[in-house]
């Protein structure tokens, strides 16, 4: 039995590559995709993945292959053939790994252009821009007021801190102020389609160790309800230190920095019950600081929005009142704060000059 | 060995080897590079199990999903200081300061390196600064991460933050110090005879590294002066509520500590050249593509930093321009790889725990080079970025590669630094416990990173339980592997078979003097009769007259001072017949 080696090579080059591409379509380590950008980003992993595996296992076959093919006698004293180099080989092997990347850089550049954009002056910024205004004039961060007043109730004068970090962003730093809004140097991450429906403005504010999302009519919330299919435009800002908002299921994440303003779009496209995780560390508390997102049919939503207009306008105490997930959140943090000293510490460390 | 191997090695051994200097001499303010070299791997080491021991608890903690071993501020400041201790307390100082000091002049045929008492300086700051880290735990350590984002890093206790800000100014100060003096020797001590394209590729890796630490490392010390005056009496370079930005810190943070990856890297390239050369009794393949490789690995290096910054609100434009710098870096180091495995093919390569390493590390490193390239590519990272993904990949370079490298070092040099053999049975158990152990451990990471776990938490959501148990059991077999290396090399130094001169009958200057080399290495400048990597090649006409024993020659017996000390034949030093016209071009 004498197989020619060409044809082993051939052969073993099949199987290399069937194994590959197998793996690369099947590999099962992602969670479902719930957003219109994340099948997406699964084909780019597919493809690297792909392209990884095939590299991985010719790497690994060379060296076991070498390690007991090319394994000399003890007494074997002589020495290999003197190969000190080989020009075409190597100049195959600088080319090869030169196209993968620039095939993986090109695609990788294609999907961020549909996914979110290179083009800053597309027809969404106007609308950004103007909502980015509005965030300003409402000092985002302030509506984490209440909450902090509830965890600790000795921060009276939190209202008056929260300005001034949101007065970092409309320093006047030319950087800033040729920025589409005040503050905003950080533009975004994610992208929702051009055409269709009005998208749905939250702003998020992250905080130690929570978030607050605003909806329109200053609903706020704890944790998000999107209606399917509707495109979201999320405005991230920090109170204190940097957070990161990212839901694993939509395959974005967006940093969250105190005194600069940054956005994520999407669209929501599977219903379902995902986590909001902050993926930048933050404090002791890095690790539960967590939230959810709902995503729900259109009627659902409206109920629950509603739900939420009727309980902030009929409470007295509007931070009390605000939703009862809020209400856990709180209540989930305000032992450990105690327990901590988080808060109030924290507060006066952010201002160390005032 | 051919003929010239042999004649080069006759020729350079020292007449009178010293006897070995005694244990006192480690803990003095010694001037041998040799002596220094051993200084760094010996205290890195410690280092490193300390390291070691902060990640074990790291693991602990997350056996389970609830925070219950320690608090969660503890958590925070036990993956601080392991990473802290890890990179810049045995990493970056094992590589360029253990190996670099003990090999690089011995490697080019130097007495020593160009500035002897700058190179004990540079040493002796790293007891100091380590301890002081280790002190933080007394009053608070760090927890901001070892990336210190502010402000984070500005709330946090103080006392804590300062004593880390000052122990890796300290470090920093100590790798440029270190970094300048290398420059210098490899420059400008070569023995005569050797050009740059005849010298070791260790020498090479650490030229180029030493340029990355020169260039990148006062950046560093920029960013974190600047943090200390924000943290100690409240100006605002980085604190939003004063109108400071801290995504500048970010960026002056990594355009240090994206090089400083390659300063950890770069050096174990250079180390497994050597061996997998020496060890598959090859020459070196396409010895040139290597050395350079490692320049443009250095010049590329330098222009990627925001590759860690794809979220942190990065324009469009910087993003692109960085994931396509970060993605052909890939092609230098693909080079290396393929080089690497060209040599071993067809080699005859020796059973040795040496080349188990270097072998077990091409194979851990690539997959950590596949994982970087997927983290290059912006729309990925932006999912995985701060994941188990990340810490999956930073883990394959850095302790799949970097570690595994050191260690294919280790049990190569051993002979050379000892003058006896380490244990083989004892450095297999090592290597398929450490293998086994690195693969169970962190493998798993990568799909918890995919799923949606997030690092640097205490805490984590019960789904992800029992990946998180196999990588805990992992982290404890690996923390296990290192007894049999502890052993085999307490054990081998006292009283292991005495190696010779040159047990792996290498090609390279340092094989050529007694081992342990006497103090000022050679007798007189070295005889450079081969290529460092010539294998296999005929015995060629080397019409030199060199003796093959001292006793006919009083100049060779004279010792290293000695005006009887002839200057070496030329003809003999500068090896033209298989170098031809590259060669003597200093
Ligand atoms: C040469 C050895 C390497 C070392 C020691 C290394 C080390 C690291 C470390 C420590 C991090 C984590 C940063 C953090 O704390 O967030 C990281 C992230 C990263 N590495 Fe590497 N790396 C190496 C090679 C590569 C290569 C070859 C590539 C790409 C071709 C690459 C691309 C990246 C990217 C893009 C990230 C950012 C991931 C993220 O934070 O989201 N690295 N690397
Ligand atoms: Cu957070
Ligand atoms: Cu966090």
């Amino acid at each position: 039995m004498n197989i020619p080696s060409q044809i082993s090579t051939l052969l073993a080059g099949i199987i290399l590559t069937l194994v590959s591409l197998w793996y690369g379509q099947n590999h099962n380590l992602l969670p479902i995709a719930a957003s219109e950008a994340a099948p997406l980003i699964d084909q780019l992993f597919g493809a690297m993945l792909t392209i990884g595996t095939g590299i991985f296992l010719l790497v690994i076959f060379v060296l076991v292959y070498s390690y007991f093919r090319f394994r000399r006698d003890p007494d074997d004293l002589s020495d290999g053939p003197p190969v000190h180099g080989n020009i075409p080989l190597e100049i195959l092997w600088t080319a090869i790994p030169a196209v993968i990347v620039l095939g993986i850089s090109v695609y990788s550049f294609e999907i961020y252009n549909t996914e979110s954009g290179m083009n800053p002056m597309d027809h969404s910024m106007a609308a950004h821009s103007k909502h980015s205004h509005q965030v300003a004039q409402m000092k985002g961060s302030a509506i984490a007021a209440p909450l902090i007043a509830q965890v600790d109730p000795v921060a009276k004068d939190a209202e008056v801190r929260q300005n001034a970090a949101t007065d970092a962003i409309e320093e006047k730093i030319p950087l800033r102020q040729d920025a589409p809004a005040a503050g905003n140097v950080a533009p975004r991450a994610g992208s929702i389609p051009a055409t269709g429906q009005e998208p749905l403005v939250i702003n998020a504010a992250g905080m130690q160790y929570a978030w607050l999302f605003t909806y329109p009519e200053e609903i706020i919330a704890g944790e998000l309800h999107l209606p399917v299919g509707r495109p979201v435009v999320m405005n991230i800002t920090a109170n204190d230190v940097l957070h990161a908002f990212w839901v694993p299921e939509f395959r974005l994440k967006q940093d969250a920095v105190p005194g600069r303003q940054s956005e994520i779009r999407f669209v929501p496209t599977k219903e379902g019950d995902y986590p909001i995780i902050c993926a930048e560390l933050c404090g002791a508390y890095h690790g539960a600081m967590k939230s959810h997102v709902v995503v729900e049919s259109l009627e659902a939503y409206e109920t629950w929005l509603q739900s939420m207009k009727v309980a902030q306008t009929n409470a007295s105490d509007r931070a009390i009142a605000l939703n009862p997930a809020e209400m856990t959140d709180s209540e989930y943090l305000a032992p450990y704060a105690q327990e901590a000293g988080v808060t109030p510490d924290l507060l006066h460390q952010l201002h160390p000059m005032s | 060995m051919t003929q010239a191997a042999q004649i080069q090695e006759q020729a350079n051994r020292p007449a009178h080897p010293e006897k070995k200097g005694d244990w006192k001499q480690y803990f003095t303010f010694s001037t041998d590079h040799k002596v220094i070299g051993i200084q760094y791997l010996v205290t890195t080491f410690v280092f490193y199990l300390i390291g070691g021991v902060l990640a074990t608890m790291v693991r602990t903690e997350l056996a389970t999903p609830e925070s219950d071993f320690v608090s969660r501020e503890v958590y925070n400041s036990l993956f601080t200081v392991h990473a802290t201790v890890m990179i810049f307390l045995w990493i970056v100082p094992a590589g360029t300061g253990g190996f670099g000091n003990y090999l690089v002049p011995l490697m080019i045929g130097a007495r020593d390196m160009a500035f002897p008492k700058l190179n004990a300086l540079a040493f002796w700051m790293i007891p100091p600064a380590g301890i002081l880290l280790m002190s933080s735990f007394l009053v608070g350590a760090p927890g901001a991460g070892w990336t210190n984002y502010p402000p984070l890093s500005l709330i946090s206790g103080k006392a804590g933050e300062m004593i880390w800000i000052l122990s890796v100014l300290t470090l920093g100060t100590s790798s440029i110090l270190a970094a300048i003096n290398f420059l210098v020797t490899i420059a400008k001590m070569r023995t005569p005879g050797m050009g740059w394209n005849q010298m070791p590729l260790f020498c090479w890796a650490m030229f180029a590294t030493s340029i990355l630490a020169v260039i990148a490392t006062p950046v560093l010390a920029g960013a974190l002066i600047l943090l200390s005056f924000d943290v100690l009496i409240g100006t605002a370079f980085f604190n939003p509520t004063g109108g400071g930005d801290p995504i500048v810190y970010q960026h002056l943070f990594w355009f240090y500590s994206h090089p400083a990856v390659y300063i950890m890297i770069l050096p174990v390239f250079g180390m497994i050249s050597e061996l997998i050369s020496v060890h598959a009794r090859k020459p070196i393949f396409g010895y040139k593509a290597i050395a350079y490789s490692s320049l443009a690995i250095c010049g590329l290096g330098l222009i990627v930093w925001v590759h860690h910054m794809f979220t942190s609100g990065t324009p469009p434009w910087m993003r692109m321009f960085f994931m396509i710098t970060t993605m052909i870096i890939a092609v230098p180091t693909g080079i290396k790889v393929f080089s690497w495995l060209a040599t071993l093919w067809g080699g005859k390569l020796d059973d040795s725990s040496a080349l188990l390493f270097a072998m077990g590390f091409i194979a851990l490193f690539v997959i950590g080079g596949i994982s970087g390239v997927m983290t290059a590519s912006v729309p990925f990272d932006i999912h995985v970025h701060d994941t188990y993904f990340v810490v999956a990949h930073l883990h394959y370079v850095l302790f799949g590669g970097s570690v595994f490298g050191l260690y294919g070092a280790f049990y190569h040099w051993f002979p050379k630094i000892t003058g006896r053999m380490m244990n083989e049975a004892w450095g297999k158990a090592h290597f398929w416990l450490s293998f086994v152990g690195f693969n169970l451990a962190f493998m798993p990471m990568h799909k918890l990173g995919l799923e949606g776990m997030n690092r640097r938490i205490a805490e984590y959501d019960p789904k992800f339980a029992t990946l998180n148990l196999i990588c805990t059991i992992g982290a404890f077999l690996l923390a296990m592997s290192t007894i049999p290396f502890i052993v085999n090399v307490t054990w081998s130094w006292l009283r292991g078979e005495p190696a010779g001169d040159n047990p792996w009958r290498a090609l390279t200057l340092e094989w050529m003097t007694t081992s342990p080399p006497p103090p000022e290495n050679f007798i007189a400048d070295p005889v450079l009769a081969t290529g460092p990597y010539d294998y296999g090649l005929a015995p060629r006409s080397t019409e030199v007259d060199v003796p093959f024993s001292d006793a006919s020659n009083p100049a060779l017996s004279a010792g290293p001072s000695s005006t009887l000390r002839a200057k070496p034949d030329p003809v003999v030093a500068a090896n033209p017949s298989d170098r031809g016209t590259e060669s003597n071009n200093r």
